[in-house]
């Protein structure tokens, strides 16, 4: 069960082989029933949620690139749009970006969580075990972090407001998206030649090195890139944790905490 | 029993040297020349290996035709783009012989941006005896030469030697995909993500661009160009396929910028099979025209298909190359798998074709008995002279033995770039740093 079927029908054999007990997410007789509302098939949303976030990330990745991989960038940006109409059509696009508000932090740790794990499961078993220490782990440092860092984010949040936001509507979600989608498209033609020296200029390369980051994205195939992803999003829910507004704003902030920290 | 144990400990310190090759040595390209007898292979830190068959001997028959190493020399280095501030890498793209017209051989070879035409030539003898120098090439004090001498040829031990003829550059501002040497041999063209431009092999400061799908506003960039080639006999046709999994024939006599195709070849989207990565697995990463000329073949992610060029709209034919991988897209989208570019081949008379996949496997499908066939590329079975034997992959849950499950394919060894010998019934495999050469039963 993948966000791979753009009908909202999933295609229920995917991911597992046949013969191997499947895990049930949720009923699947409804979701074989009932088309679109968001409630009825939570995890189709889910997953194509996680799978709309798992591209911005490749985007954004994309993005800091001077000369990003162009053939991947367009495919990659193509399926956002796609998902982005095909939220926009079965409404989802505003339900979630109600909800999104305060709350996000819950929502997109479970729904990474779910990708993360599906891929691995048909990967590697061992792997397993260690991820799931991590995301304890993870759930540990959270809750602490939260209260130490709440100061720093609400300060970051409302610089980030003004500096990021000013021109979205809040409501107007739509807008901001296709801004984002416009920035990276821009920043393929014209490359300021500084941009990545300036994002990284003041980061500690040794843990933030975008060669890491990328060479785990594209060398590693097995594990690399789900705990590239992980980092991600942890650095995403602490952020999110501070009324951050829309989740592609999400997106946009992990980038620039990825910066500013 | 002590051989066994220095068997294993060689064994080991192989595999591990092995694993510390570095990114450097992963092969990125490989070539044979038109007449089989050279084969050339191009690597990520830019150098270029060229391999020559030895002759047969009749002492030992069983040494048919192996390839050993001819000449070695770096073709292209990491460069630094200034006005960009960009690092440009040394990798070489794609290696094509030019057909071979005296004793020497002719290759181009590119790496993102710059396109090199290089000679590689053969010397076994050296003149000696000149007048006005003298056995070190210095010029000698006329006032000493009182004889005059006829300089001769002597016998010295052989040297193939590499040397640039030309170079293209300043031509591409996206990467370069593919290049093309004409039927006519005078010219070649150079495809990028969004240009292809046409090239004089004489001429290096002067290009014609003759595709470009650039939109003016690169916002509404939404599909690129995936690799080009040229018709083997018409010199004014050649095709290009795109990440929309389009093929496009263009005539170069209808008018001097191709914008217009003469052909488009497209298959309808099956709806069955409809998902979010339907456009990222149709997008196709390699076209090849037959050696006949009548036919194109074009290598998307999950199929290899071959195209009628009377026919635009659906494939003659469709072959699975590894479709138990549909029900992992998501998992391949994730670790970027999903956007390998793999490379098809014809066989010499265009009755077979190969391609690669995951887990060292290639696959062969034979067009007239419709039968297919994995091998894998391997250590154990590259001994010399061993049987590769077919591999499977199953898919349900019971697994016979000699298969292998989908669960534990390794993504991380794959096959994207193969090639046949234009005649005979030899191939090889790039896998990451190794090269496989594999060839029919002798006898």
């Amino acid at each position: 069960m993948l966000p791979c079927s753009s009908d909202a029908r999933p295609v229920t054999d995917t991911m597992f082989a046949r013969g191997i007990k499947r895990k049930c997410f949720d009923g699947e007789d409804e979701i074989e029933g009932t088309l679109a509302g968001f409630k009825a098939i939570p995890s189709y949303n889910l997953q194509r949620q996680s799978l709309l976030d798992m591209s911005l990330v490749k985007l954004q990745l994309c993005h800091m690139l001077v000369e990003p991989n162009l053939c991947r960038s367009v495919l990659i940006a193509n399926t956002v749009r796609q998902i982005q109409e095909e939220m926009t059509q079965d409404g989802t696009w505003q339900i979630i970006n109600a909800q999104s508000t305060g709350q996000t932090s819950l929502d997109r740790l479970v729904s990474t969580d779910i990708l993360c794990r599906s891929s691995k499961e048909q990967g590697e078993g061992k792997f397993i075990s260690g991820y799931s220490n991590f995301n304890t782990d993870f759930e540990e440092i959270q809750t602490q972090d939260i209260s130490e860092l709440s100061t720093v984010t609400s300060v970051q949040t409302s610089r980030n407001m003004q500096n990021l936001w000013e021109m979205g509507n809040s409501q107007d979600n739509k807008g901001n998206f296709q801004k984002s989608l416009d920035q990276i498209f821009e920043t393929l033609e014209n490359k300021n030649p500084n941009s990545v020296e300036d994002l990284f200029s003041d980061v500690d390369t040794s843990y933030y090195d975008l060669d890491t980051v990328l060479t785990g994205m594209m060398g590693n195939t097995k594990m690399g890139h789900c705990e590239v992803l992980e980092s991600f999003s942890s650095q995403a829910t602490t952020n999110s944790s501070s009324n951050c507004k829309t989740e592609l704003n999400e997106i946009d902030h992990i980038v620039e905490i990825l910066v500013e920290s | 029993m002590e051989e066994d144990l220095d068997a294993r400990k060689i064994n080991s310190t192989f595999l591990r040297d092995h694993s510390y090759a570095t990114e450097a040595d992963i092969i990125s390209t490989v070539e044979f020349n038109p007449t089989g007898e050279l084969l050339a292979t191009g690597d990520k830190g830019g150098r270029v290996v060229i391999f020559q068959r030895e002759q047969e001997s009749k002492n030992q028959p069983h040494r048919r035709g192996e390839y050993n190493v001819y000449s070695t020399f770096q073709s292209h280095e990491p460069e630094f783009d200034y006005l960009k501030s960009l690092e440009i890498e040394e990798k070489i793209n794609k290696i094509r012989w030019i057909p071979q017209q005296n004793a020497a051989y002719f290759l181009l070879s590119t790496n993102d941006k710059t396109v090199k035409l290089w000679k590689v030539s053969e010397r076994d003898k050296r003149p000696e005896g000149y007048n006005l120098k003298d056995e070190d090439g210095r010029l000698r004090d006329p006032s000493t030469i009182t004889t005059l001498r006829v300089p001769i040829l002597r016998p010295m031990d052989l040297m193939v030697e590499a040397t640039p003829r030309r170079v293209f550059s300043n031509a591409h501002t996206y990467h370069i995909n593919s290049i093309s040497v004409n039927s006519d041999y005078e010219t070649y063209m150079s495809a990028d993500d969004l240009r292809i431009n046409l090239w004089n092999l004489e001429i290096t400061n002067r290009s014609f661009n003759i595709v470009d799908i650039k939109p003016a506003n690169m916002e509404e960039l939404t599909e690129v160009i995936t690799a080009a080639e040229f018709h083997p006999h018409h010199c004014n046709t050649f095709v290009y396929s795109s990440s929309k999994g389009t093929i496009r024939l263009c005539d170069m006599r209808s008018s001097a910028l191709c914008d217009k195709h003469a052909k488009f070849f497209e298959e309808p989207e099956d709806p069955s099979n409809r998902s979010f990565f339907s456009e990222i697995i149709s997008s196709i990463s390699d076209v090849k025209f037959s050696h006949s000329g009548k036919y194109i073949m074009t290598r998307d992610y999950l199929t290899v298909k071959v195209w009628d060029l009377n026919m635009e709209n659906r494939p003659v034919e469709t072959y699975q190359v590894h479709d138990y991988l549909r029900s992992k897209l998501c998992s391949l989208y994730e670790n970027d798998c999903i956007f390998d570019k793999f490379e098809c081949v014809w066989n010499g008379s265009d009755s077979v074709i190969m391609t690669g996949s995951y887990n060292n496997f290639f696959r062969m499908f034979d067009r007239n008995t419709k039968r297919d066939v994995t091998l894998e590329a391997s250590r154990e079975n590259s001994k010399p002279r061993a049987i590769l034997k077919p591999r499977k992959v199953c898919v349900g849950g019971k697994r016979r033995k000699d298969e292998i499950s989908v669960d534990s394919l390794d993504f991380s060894k794959k096959i994207l770039h193969t090639a046949w010998h234009p005649s005979e019934n030899i191939i090889t495999v790039a896998a990451t740093n190794n090269l496989y050469i594999f060839q029919d039963k002798v006898n």
